[in-house]
């Protein structure tokens, strides 16, 4: 009888976790950042129709980098889920804080159960009726839940981005100099990227009652030179 | 509430109702027997020049009483179509959240929204799984209208308690006032109305019911309750402010007091 070998369950955890990384790190990275009127999420995508970004409930949206079709999978049960909420009990009590933990909990779940982790590196955020609402829950790939402050990046690189996000204006920024700063800790000193390499949403307080709206090529073109 | 996760085989897709079964959350009426429950009364809908203009009263009523004053009949159901039910208050309300629902969450989804044939189909779906709850009394008789984008037209949809759907070119109207309300506006549309006519027609119609049927409400000016209109056109949906609607009744009740 053949006994398999003995792998400490340490071993185990950081293979998985380097597998998960390598994974997300081949794909570009995506920042999200909080402006006068809301939050901004821009994304270097070069695809018209494969999103990264999308609408959730009515103020909240989704953000996804690592592989495709897991995160767009975490994406089409967050909207059920808060489908359902809003449709049994009432459209206020949709909020982003249950929705991160909900997905936290399948993130983790399968990090510790299944064969592979899941290659994806989620953001859940919530634009609130003030800007203090406002909220931005990262959420990695084995389940671990970061509550960030003012912007957030996520995917390959995410450090020197960070690094790169110049923040001094803060939450009181405009939208253009949100989607500017964001587009230029994206692209790194090195290069430039155009508004047709991006993928950029808004949530704003002042869309009514959904709050998300995609930006065209023309207006992100138009934030970027302002 | 945990996370709806599907297995590859059982996913109910883009289907917001599926999706309500699939989690026991069905809406279900059957075995009620015979109510006595609100009933909304007279909508209708005309197409004009740039799209279509919609109208509802407001009362909703439970025999010969008023149950309900400032009762909705017209509700958008997304940007770009709207809704006018007459029936059983409870469920066609029940129906028009379920339908605004799967509209949303289709769109959510599937990343881009349905087209307006897509969206009648859809109503025809719902109205039709109301029918036994109809045989019992609770019939649901939707009119459903909007703005065709990839036709560039106003379309009317009117439906029967089978969830048979129907097209209407010009007009139609719906509930215990639509003979009156859709003679007025038979005898009055003319194509390509602008959106004024239009608008003053279709109140006209409601008017002539509220006259002549006593389900329907008219203008409560006491109270400053006023029939619900709107337009949807490529723009999307609009609804009149009461000041607007003021104006056009009391250009009718002018008219009316120099027969």
């Amino acid at each position: 009888m053949s006994m398999p070998f003995y792998v400490a369950p340490e071993q185990i955890m950081k293979d998985r976790a380097d597998y998960a990384r390598k994974g997300i790190a081949r794909g570009r990275a995506l920042v999200a950042v909080r402006f006068i009127s809301g939050i901004a999420l821009v994304a270097e995508n070069p695809s018209n129709t494969l999103r990264k970004i999308s609408e959730i409930y009515d103020r909240i949206a989704f953000a996804g980098v690592g592989k495709y079709n897991e995160f767009d999978q975490l994406r089409v049960a967050g909207v059920r889920a808060a489908d359902l909420k809003g449709f049994q009990y009432s459209r206020d009590d949709v909020d982003a804080r249950s929705l991160a933990n909900n997905y936290a909990q399948i993130l983790g779940q399968i990090f510790t159960h299944e064969m592979k982790p899941m290659e994806v590196e989620i953001l859940v955020a919530e634009v609130g009726v003030t800007p203090d609402g406002d909220q931005l829950f990262h959420i990695l790939y084995d389940g671990t839940v970061v509550d960030e402050i003012s912007f957030s990046v996520l995917g390959g690189d995410a450090e020197a981005i960070s690094a790169r996000m110049d923040t001094a204006e803060g939450a009181s920024q405009s939208l253009e100099a949100a989607v500017k700063a964001a587009t230029t800790a994206l692209s790194g000193p090195d290069r430039t990227l155009a508004a047709t390499d991006l993928e950029v949403a808004v949530l704003s307080r002042l869309n009514g009652r959904r709050c998300f709206k995609r930006l065209s090529d023309d207006a992100v073109a138009a934030a970027l030179s302002s | 509430m945990s996370m709806p996760l599907f297995p590859i085989g059982s996913d109910p897709g883009s289907s917001f109702p599926e999706l309500l079964k699939r989690v026991g959350l069905a809406p279900s009426l059957d075995g009620v027997g015979e109510l006595a429950v609100p009933h909304a009364t007279t909508c209708v809908a005309l197409r004009f020049a740039d799209g279509v203009v919609m109208a509802g009263d407001r009362r909703a009523t439970s025999g010969n009483l008023i149950s309900h004053r400032g009762m909705e009949k017209v509700v958008q159901a997304d940007q770009h179509s709207g809704v006018a039910i007459a029936g059983a208050a409870g469920p066609a309300m029940e129906m028009i959240k379920l339908f605004q629902l799967q509209l949303e969450h289709y769109e959510k989804v599937e990343g881009s929204a349905l087209s307006l044939e897509g969206k009648a189909n859809q109503l025809s779906m719902m109205v039709r799984s109301n029918l036994p709850a109809a045989m019992q009394g609770m019939v649901v008789v939707p009119i459903f209208a909007g703005f065709d984008l990839l036709r560039s037209n106003g379309r009317l949809f009117t439906y029967d308690v089978t969830g048979g759907r129907y097209e209407e070119h010009d007009y139609v109207a719906t509930g215990s006032g639509m003979l009156h309300a859709g003679t007025v506006i038979k005898i009055g549309w003319r194509d390509g109305l602008d959106r004024d006519a239009a608008v003053a027609l279709a109140c006209r119609g409601l008017w002539e019911a509220a006259d002549a049927d006593s389900a329907t409400g008219g203008v409560d000016a006491l109270r400053g309750i006023y029939p619900v209109v709107a337009t949807i056109t490529s723009d999307g949906w609009s609804r009149l402010d009461d000041a607007e609607l003021s104006n056009v009744f009391e250009s009718i009740i002018s008219e009316v007091r120099t027969r």
